[in-house]
C-alpha cells in the first residue's frame, strides 16, 4: 500500500513523497514505514509508542480514530494512508 | 532569513479572503515547491474554519480537507508549503496559540492582518526546528512577484 508523506516529514523520509509498504493492517503498515525510516519514530510517535496526537491517520479518506478496528484494521495493497499534522491556531 | 514567494494573484486572494470572513478568521493552504531559500507558492486553496465555536480568534482546519488538498497538489507537482490565516482586529504577528497549534515543521505560516474589515499587513513565518519540542517561528521575507512587502510592523 502506499503511505502518503506530509511535507514537513518528507526529509525523514528520504524525501519522499509517497512510500510503498507491506503490511496486513495499519498498524503493520506504520511499522514498515519507521523500519525503512527510523527518523520518522519520533515524529509520529511519542516515547511510550504512541501515536502523536496532533497526527492524523486517513485510511483512505477515512480518519483512522474513528474506524472500528482502528489501527487493527486491514488494509489491500491498493489503499492509501495519508499522515496528515493537525493545522490550527488563531489570534 | 528564508523567503516566500508569492504570486500577485495569491497575495491578493489570501488577503481577500480575510475580508470576505471578517469578523471571523479565514483560513486555507499554500501550494508551491521548494526553492533553495525557502518557498514558491503556486496557489492558494481557501478551506473551511471548523472552529464556527470561536471563529472571531480561532481556526482549524479539518484533517480530511488535507487529505483531498494534499492528493490535488500531488496530481499538481506541488507541495503543500504552508498555511495561511487570518487576524480579525489582531496584528499580522504569529500568537501562543499559532505556535502552540502549528506541526508542519519547514512550512510557512502566512498571517494577514485584517482591521474593521481591510486587509493591512501580511507577514509569513517559518515554522523552523528539528522536532515538535525546539520549534519556533523565524520571520520570512515575503516577495509579490519582484515586490518585498515584508517582514512589516504592525
Amino acid at each position: 500500500m502506499t503511505i502518503f508523506i506530509p511535507t514537513p516529514l518528507r526529509p525523514f523520509a528520504g524525501n519522499h513523497d509517497a512510500v510503498e509498504v507491506n503490511a496486513a493492517n495499519i498498524a503493520e503498515a506504520l511499522a514498515a514505514l519507521t523500519q525503512a525510516h527510523p527518523d520518522l519514530q519520533k515524529h509520529l510517535f511519542t516515547g511510550e509508542g504512541k501515536l502523536r496526537a496532533f497526527v492524523n491517520l486517513y485510511l483512505n479518506d477515512e480518519d483512522v480514530r474513528y474506524l472500528p478496528e482502528k489501527d487493527a484494521t486491514a488494509v489491500n495493497p491498493n489503499d492509501t494512508l495519508s499522515i496528515i499534522p493537525s493545522i490550527a491556531g488563531g489570534c | 532569513m528564508s523567503v516566500l514567494r508569492l504570486t500577485p494573484a495569491v497575495y491578493n486572494q489570501i488577503r481577500a479572503h480575510g475580508q470576505q470572513t471578517y469578523p471571523h478568521e479565514c483560513c486555507g493552504a499554500l501550494l508551491g515547491n521548494s526553492t533553495p531559500d525557502g518557498w514558491q507558492v503556486h496557489s492558494a486553496v481557501p478551506a473551511g474554519n471548523t472552529r464556527t465555536d470561536s471563529a472571531h480568534n480561532r481556526y482549524h482546519i479539518a484533517p480530511v480537507e488535507l487529505v483531498k488538498i494534499e492528493r490535488d497538489a500531488r496530481r499538481q507537482g506541488l507541495s503543500i508549503a504552508g498555511f495561511y490565516h487570518s487576524h480579525p482586529d489582531h496584528p499580522a504577528q504569529w500568537s501562543v496559540t499559532d505556535l502552540a497549534e502549528a506541526h508542519w515543521l519547514g512550512c510557512c505560516y502566512v498571517i494577514t492582518a485584517v482591521a474593521q474589515g481591510k486587509a493591512t499587513l501580511t507577514n509569513s513565518f517559518l515554522l523552523a526546528g528539528a522536532t515538535e519540542e525546539d520549534k519556533n517561528f523565524e520571520t520570512q521575507t515575503v516577495l509579490v512577484g519582484e515586490q518585498s512587502i515584508a517582514p512589516a510592523g504592525n
